[in-house]
C-alpha cells in the first residue's frame, strides 16, 4: 500500500512538470508583454537616454526576446531565479525570506476560516432556515462581497486607531521586538520553540488583524460547501438507515454524515489555500506584512520581471505540491481514492 | 470536533484584546520613521539606486563638503545652498589661475572600521563616481567633474581636484549625495577581477565614515542605523538608533504617526498632510520643493501644439488658483513662472497669462482651429493624488474652449518610457534639480541639447545661448537680467504652462525636533532630537 502511495506521489509530480514548464514560459513571455521599460524606470528620475541604454545593456535587455529566454532558463537550471531590482537582492534569497510570512498568515487564516466556518456550515445544514442558518448566510454573503483591503482597512481603523486593542500593522512584529531563531520561518512555531512566550504573544497579536481579514474572506465557500454537502449526506440513504436504528444523533451526525461530507469540503480547502495565497497580495500590503505577496506586487508595479517569475514559478509549484498534499489526504479519508489516483 | 474549532477562533479574537508586551529596547534613545518603501541599494553609485538609496546614503557616509543651515518664514529649518561648508574637508582653497582646487582633509577622521580617512579614499571614491556609469557619473559631470585624472591626491591630508574648466556648479556638487567617500581599503578587499569597484559587495554593505553606521538592512522591509560615536565631521547625532520601517499603506502610516507609535512618517498625498496639519497633534513640516516644478507640458514639435498660438491659448485656459486648490490642499506652491518660489530668480510679473477663455478662444482661432480639436491629456498613475484633480479640472477648461482632451492615465512602469519617446501631445510631469540655479533647471527642460526632461522637444537657439550665457555670469546684475530674458521667451513661447511647486512634507510627534529640509529631499538623522 506504502509502495503504490508513493508510486502515485512520484507520478503526480512527474506529470506536473509540463504544467511548469508551461509557466514558465508563459510568465516570461507575459512579463515581456508588459507595457513597462524596467531600464527607463530604474535609470532613475533624473537620467539621460544614454544612462538608460546602459542600464538597459547591464540588465541584458539589449539582447533579443529568445536570447533573453536562453539566459533565463540557464539560470533557472541553476537554482538562479535572477535579481530584483527593487530590493537589490537575489529573488531567491527574497523569496526564500518572504515566504513563510506569507505561509504563516495563509494558514492562519486558512485554520481560522474553518474553525468558524465548518460548524456554521453544520449548523446551518442540520437547522435550515433557522436564526443560525441566516446568521451562516449573511455573514458568508458579507465575507465575499467586501473587497479585502476594505476589510483590512476597517479592521485596522476600528480596533487600531479607534480602540487601541489590536498593535501597529507593522508586520509581524513591532519595531522593538526582535524575531526568534529561524527553525521553521513561522514566528509562531520558532518562539513557542525557543519558550519565548513574549515574542510568541507579541508575533500573536500582529497576526491577529491579517488573519481575522484573510479568515473572513475564506468563509464563505467553506461554508457554503459545508452546508451543501451536508445536507446532502444528511439527506442520503445511509444516514436515514443510521437514524432508523437508533445511533444517536452526535453519532450519525459526525462519524456518518460529516465524514462523508468532507471530501468535497477537503477538495475545496486546497483551492482556498491557493487562492488565500492570491488574495494575500492585498492583505500584506495593508499590514505591511513582508511576504511574498506584497513583493511581487511592488515588482509588478516597476515592471521588474524577475521578482515576478519567481513569484509565479514558487506559487505554481506550490499548487502543484497543495494538490498533491491534498489527494493523499483524501486517501486517508477515503480509502477507496488511493487506487484509482 | 466543531467545539475544538471553535475554541481556535476564541483564542485568535482573544489576542486582540491581549496586554501588549513591553517594549525590549529602550524607545526614548530609538527613533522610528515610516516610509512607504525602502532603499534597494546602499551604495549610490550601483545602478538603478533608488531614491530611499540616497537618504540611507547621505546618513551612512560623508561628502567633502555640506550646506550652512538657515531658518524659513514659516520657522523650519533648511539647508542653505548659497553656503558651503567643511564636512570630511577641514578646508578648502581655489587656486589662484581657478584652475583646481585643493582640500585639506579632517586628520582625525575615521571609517566605521577605524580606518584612517585619507586623501586615497577620496581619489578612489571620485574615480569610481565618474567611471562606473549611469546616474552617479552623469550628476558629477553636470559639476564638470568627468576624468578620473582630474583627482589627485597630494598627499595623506591633501586632495586636489583640477577642473576641466571653470564652473560654477563643481563646488556645490561635491556636497549632493553622489560624491561620497568610501573606505577604499575595505571596498577593495571585498572587489574582484570583474568587479574592481566592488559593486556587488557595496550594495549590501556599508563602507562609510558618516555619523550613522548600518546595523541591519532587510531590503523591503527596514533599515536600522546606529550612531557612529566616532564621527569627527559635524557635532555627534543625538538620537542613538534610527529604524525606518516600510509601511506601504498611506492611511496606516498616518494612523501610526496619529496614535503615537511612530517618531516621523512620510510619503503622503497632500490631503493628509493637510488634515494632520490642521488636527494640530503633530508637527507638519511643509517645504516646497526648490527649483523644481509641475507643469502642463505640450509637444512643440508636431501640430497641433507646434503652433505658439495654440500653446498660448491652452496658457490662457487653464484656471490655476482652482487646480492649485484642489491638487495641493495648500501645500507647496502656486507657480506662474518656469522658476520656483525658493530658486532665485522667482519673479511672477513675467507671467503674461491670466485665466481668460474668451482670450484663448480668439488665439485657438488665430491658429486655424476655431472649432478646437481633440487629444490626449497623459499623466503618470504613480503621482495620481495630485495629478489625477489636475488633469480634469484642465479637461473641463479646455473643453470650454474647444479642445477636448481624453485622459491618458500611465502607469508608473511605463511612463518613464512614454515620456522618453517625445510624443505625447500634452501632459502632466515635473521636473526638479539638486542645485538650486534656475539656468540649471532650463538646461535640463528648456535647452535645444534636448535632454530626456525637455519633454515638449522644444527648440529654441536664442534661449540655449541665454541658457549657456547665466550659467557662465559672475556679474549678479547681468546674471538677474539674463535669467530674466530667458524666462520671458519660455513664457512666450510657453512650451510648459507652469502649475505649481511640490511640497516635502514630513510629520513628527511633537517631541521630535531639529528637522531640517534638504534639497535631496531625504531624512537628516544627523540634526534631529526627540525628547
Amino acid at each position: 500500500m506504502r509502495a503504490s502511495l508513493l508510486r502515485m506521489v512520484l507520478r503526480r509530480l512527474a506529470a506536473a512538470l509540463p504544467g511548469i514548464a508551461g509557466v514558465v514560459v508563459v510568465t516570461f513571455l507575459l512579463n515581456r508583454a508588459l507595457p513597462g521599460d524596467p531600464a527607463a524606470f530604474f535609470a532613475g528620475p533624473a537620467a539621460t537616454q544614454q544612462a538608460v541604454e546602459e542600464i538597459r545593456v547591464k540588465l541584458g535587455l539589449d539582447k533579443s526576446l529568445p536570447e533573453q529566454f536562453i539566459v533565463y532558463v540557464r539560470d533557472l537550471a541553476r537554482g538562479d531565479l535572477g535579481r530584483s531590482l527593487t530590493t537589490g537582492q537575489p529573488v531567491r534569497a527574497d523569496l526564500l525570506a518572504r515566504l513563510p510570512a506569507s505561509l504563516e498568515l495563509t494558514a492562519c487564516g486558512l485554520l481560522f476560516a474553518v474553525s468558524v466556518a465548518l460548524p456554521l456550515g453544520i449548523l446551518s445544514a442540520t437547522r435550515p432556515g433557522s436564526w443560525i442558518d441566516h446568521l451562516s448566510r449573511m455573514l458568508t454573503t458579507a465575507g465575499v462581497s467586501l473587497p479585502i483591503f476594505f476589510t483590512g482597512l476597517l479592521l485596522v481603523y476600528v480596533f487600531y486607531y479607534q480602540l487601541g486593542w489590536a498593535p501597529p500593522p507593522l508586520g509581524r512584529l513591532d519595531a522593538f521586538s526582535s524575531p526568534p531563531r529561524t527553525v521553521t520561518g513561522s514566528f509562531l512555531v520558532d518562539s513557542a520553540l525557543a519558550g519565548d512566550g513574549t515574542i510568541f504573544v507579541a508575533a500573536a497579536r500582529q497576526l491577529a488583524l491579517p488573519t481575522l481579514t484573510l479568515g473572513v474572506f475564506a468563509l464563505a465557500p467553506i461554508a457554503r460547501m459545508t452546508r451543501a454537502a451536508m445536507l446532502g449526506v444528511l439527506s442520503s440513504d445511509f444516514v436515514r438507515t443510521a437514524r432508523a436504528s437508533g445511533l444517536s444523533p452526535a453519532t450519525v451526525l459526525y462519524t456518518y454524515a460529516l465524514r462523508n461530507a468532507l471530501l468535497p469540503v477537503v477538495t475545496l480547502l486546497g483551492m482556498v489555500f491557493s487562492f488565500l495565497l492570491g488574495a494575500n497580495v492585498v492583505v500584506e500590503k495593508v499590514f505591511a506584512w513582508p511576504g511574498v505577496g506584497s513583493y511581487a506586487l511592488e515588482a509588478l508595479i516597476a515592471s521588474d520581471y524577475a521578482p515576478v517569475q519567481g513569484f509565479v514559478l514558487v506559487m505554481a509549484s506550490l499548487y502543484v505540491l497543495l494538490n498533491l498534499a491534498i489527494d493523499v489526504l483524501y486517501g486517508i479519508i477515503d480509502v477507496r481514492v488511493r487506487i484509482e489516483a | 470536533m466543531s467545539a475544538t474549532f471553535s475554541a481556535v477562533a476564541i483564542v485568535l479574537t482573544l489576542l486582540l484584546a491581549l496586554p501588549a508586551p513591553a517594549p525590549a529596547q529602550s524607545r526614548s534613545e530609538t527613533l522610528l520613521v515610516l516610509v512607504e518603501s525602502g532603499p534597494n541599494s546602499m551604495d549610490i553609485h550601483g545602478v538603478g539606486a533608488n531614491f530611499r538609496t540616497y537618504g540611507a546614503s547621505w546618513n551612512l557616509y560623508d561628502r567633502l563638503l555640506t550646506h550652512g543651515t538657515k531658518t524659513l518664514a514659516d520657522g523650519t529649518r533648511s539647508y542653505d545652498h548659497a553656503v558651503l561648508k567643511p564636512e570630511l574637508a577641514e578646508s578648502w582653497q581655489v587656486a589662484a589661475d581657478g584652475m583646481s582646487v585643493t582640500f585639506k582633509l579632517r586628520r582625525d577622521a575615521r571609517f566605521h572600521d577605524g580606518t584612517a580617512v585619507t586623501a586615497r579614499d577620496v581619489k578612489w571614491s571620485f574615480d569610481r563616481a565618474v567611471s562606473v556609469g549611469g546616474f552617479p557619473t552623469f550628476q558629477m559631470k553636470a559639476g564638470a567633474l568627468e576624468k578620473p585624472e582630474q583627482f589627485a591626491a597630494v598627499d595623506d591630508h591633501t586632495f586636489r581636484v583640477n577642473f576641466l574648466r571653470k564652473d560654477k556648479w563643481t563646488l556645490p556638487d561635491l556636497a549632493v549625495p553622489v560624491p561620497v567617500i568610501i573606505n577604499s581599503t575595505l571596498a577593495r578587499k571585498n572587489a574582484t577581477e570583474k568587479d574592481p569597484w566592488a559593486m556587488e559587495w557595496l550594495k549590501n554593505n556599508e563602507a562609510g565614515g558618516g555619523a550613522y553606521r548600518l546595523e541591519s538592512w532587510k531590503p523591503g522591509q527596514e533599515t536600522v542605523y546606529t550612531r557612529f560615536d566616532e564621527w569627527k565631521s559635524g557635532p555627534l547625532a543625538k538620537i542613538r538608533r534610527v529604524i525606518v520601517r516600510e509601511v506601504p499603506s498611506a492611511g496606516n502610516r498616518r494612523a501610526l504617526i496619529e496614535r503615537g507609535d511612530a517618531d516621523v512618517s512620510v510619503d503622503f498625498p497632500p490631503k493628509d498632510v493637510a488634515e494632520m496639519a490642521r488636527s494640530g497633534k503633530l508637527t507638519v513640516a511643509s517645504t516646497p520643493v526648490e527649483n523644481a516644478l509641475i507643469y502642463l507640458g505640450m509637444n512643440a514639435k508636431n501640430p497641433p501644439f507646434a503652433n505658439v498660438k495654440v500653446r498660448q491659448a491652452v496658457a490662457h485656459a487653464v484656471p490655476r488658483d482652482k487646480i492649485f486648490e484642489a491638487a495641493m490642499f495648500g501645500r507647496g506652491a502656486l507657480l506662474t513662472v518656469p522658476i520656483a518660489t525658493n530658486t532665485p530668480g522667482y519673479d511672477p510679473s513675467l507671467n503674461p497669462y491670466r485665466t481668460d477663455p474668451a482670450r484663448a478662444r480668439a488665439l485657438l482661432a488665430e491658429a486655424g482651429y476655431p472649432n478646437g480639436f481633440e487629444t490626449t491629456l497623459s499623466f503618470d498613475l504613480g503621482n495620481a493624488t495630485i495629478y489625477e484633480p489636475a488633469a480634469v479640472l484642465a479637461q473641463e477648461a479646455l473643453a470650454a474652449i474647444g479642445i477636448k482632451a481624453t485622459l491618458n492615465k500611465i502607469p508608473p512602469a511605463t511612463w518613464r518610457g512614454a515620456l522618453a519617446k517625445k510624443d505625447l501631445p500634452l501632459f502632466i510631469n515635473q521636473f526638479g534639480g539638486w542645485l538650486n540655479y534656475p539656468e540649471y533647471f532650463f538646461l535640463w527642460t528648456y535647452h535645444g541639447q534636448n535632454s530626456l526632461f525637455n519633454t515638449s522637444s522644444y527648440q529654441n537657439g536664442e534661449m540655449d545661448k541665454l541658457i549657456e550665457a547665466a550659467h557662465q555670469e559672475s556679474d549678479p546684475q547681468k546674471y538677474a537680467e539674463t535669467v530674466r530674458a530667458f524666462t520671458r521667451i519660455a513664457m512666450a513661447d510657453v512650451p510648459k504652462v507652469p502649475l505649481m511647486q511640490p511640497s516635502l512634507d514630513v510629520a513628527m510627534q511633537k517631541g521630535v525636533t531639529g528637522y531640517q529640509y534638504w534639497f535631496h529631499r531625504q531624512l537628516d538623522f544627523r540634526t534631529l532630537t526627540k525628547q
